[in-house]
């Protein structure tokens, strides 16, 4: 009864913040007007989200959005630098990374974070989603890119999502 | 002091944007293009909308709010449309400066099973 | 002091939009046209932030977070059609 009434309570909560964040007041009543669309819209649109988000462990994803966002920052001067500097430095390559992520989610957050860090874009998901091909801007190592994408991003993921039971 | 702040922040934001697309308009082929408007470009913009939020909100007139929306929106869409960029380059066989992936071929997302 | 930072910003984010606009003319292939198309509505965000922060009128934001979300769904729209040669599957 309370999955169907209540079928996605994370997303309840972000549409709800998003009205009070896109009306810019916080009041009783555009908390309720942003509570009630909370609700009104996962309920109405319950078909095209087929599965309940599963965060085993919501604090690591704080420090792990930290973190991205720390790396966000290093990236970006790093990128910069390769800009500005010379294009003669950047030695292109694409990188197959294997992965042992699983859930769509934790793939698609791994995705949009290799997306944003270090001189990297994640370019292909093989259809059986075993392989994510990387495009890096300046490679010199694949293998040392391949380690650093799993121990820094990948086992956290697997610790957030997919924890062993 | 705060205006110092504001000041910097919008330089910067302004700096990121421009090295974002100076990237899109100097680098060889269409892979290493996508690096700069992805990364530096949603960080540009990031930074100027962090300094309209403390301009705004320091005017006396409450905390202003919404440019996070703006600001979590594209670091949401900035890298899936990079993604599917790159998805669709590769379908085209756009030229690439580094050797294409050995398995480009089957990036048109038809089902393929099979070992790596 | 901020007007000085602004004058330098709009600067920079015009000559921004000036080499986005050249690699949408110049090309060469479709996905680099996409590619800058989606740049210039980046591009357009962080001016009218500008504009907003210039004017000391919160309204543009309201332009600016239209802009990013049409920008994406455009972005999307054409990289689908260019994958699967239609938009509405």
């Amino acid at each position: 009864m309370l999955r169907r009434l209540l079928p996605h309570p994370l997303l309840t909560v972000a549409l709800a913040l998003t009205w009070l964040l896109l009306v810019n007041s916080v009041t009783t009543g555009q908390a309720l007007v942003g509570l009630l669309l909370g609700w009104a819209i996962p309920v109405f649109t319950r078909r095209f989200w087929p599965d309940r988000v599963r965060i085993a462990r919501p604090w690591w994803l704080v420090f792990f959005l930290i973190k991205v966002l720390w790396d966000i920052l290093v990236a970006n001067v790093a990128v910069a630098a390769l800009i500005l500097g010379g294009r003669r430095f950047a030695r292109p390559a694409f990188v197959p990374v294997p992965l042992e992520l699983r859930t769509e989610l934790a793939i698609s957050i791994l995705a949009n974070t290799i997306s944003l860090t270090p001189g990297t874009v994640s370019a292909w998901l093989s259809p059986d989603r075993k392989t994510l091909m990387v495009h890096g801007l300046r490679v010199s190592d694949p293998e040392a890119l391949v380690q650093e994408i799993k121990t820094r991003y990948e086992r956290p993921l697997i610790y957030i999502f997919e924890p062993p039971c | 002091m705060l205006e110092i702040a504001i000041s910097v922040l919008i330089v910067i934001g302004a700096a990121f944007t421009f090295i974002g697309s100076l990237g899109l308009a100097r680098f060889g082929d269409f892979y290493t293009r996508l690096h700069g408007p992805t990364k530096a470009t949603t960080l540009g913009v990031g930074a100027l909308l962090i300094a309209s939020v403390i301009h705004f909100s320091t005017r006396g007139e409450g905390v202003s709010l919404h440019e996070v929306l703006v600001t979590v929106f594209l670091f949401i869409t900035a890298p899936v449309s990079a993604h599917l960029l790159a998805k669709t380059a590769l379908h085209l066989r756009v030229g690439s400066l580094a050797p294409p992936p050995p398995r480009a071929e089957a990036a048109s997302g038809a089902q393929t099973d099979g070992a790596d | 002091m901020l007007s000085t930072a602004l004058i330098i910003a709009f600067t920079l984010v015009c000559a921004a939009l000036a080499m986005s606009l050249w690699r949408l003319l110049a090309g060469p292939d479709h996905p680099d046209r996409i590619l800058a198309l989606d740049t210039l509505y980046v591009n357009t965000i962080a001016l009218l932030v500008l504009l907003g922060i210039l004017l000391g009128s919160a309204l543009y934001f309201e332009a600016a977070l239209l802009i990013a979300m049409m920008g994406f769904v455009g972005t999307v729209a054409l990289c689908k059609y260019l994958l699967r040669g239609d938009i509405i599957e």
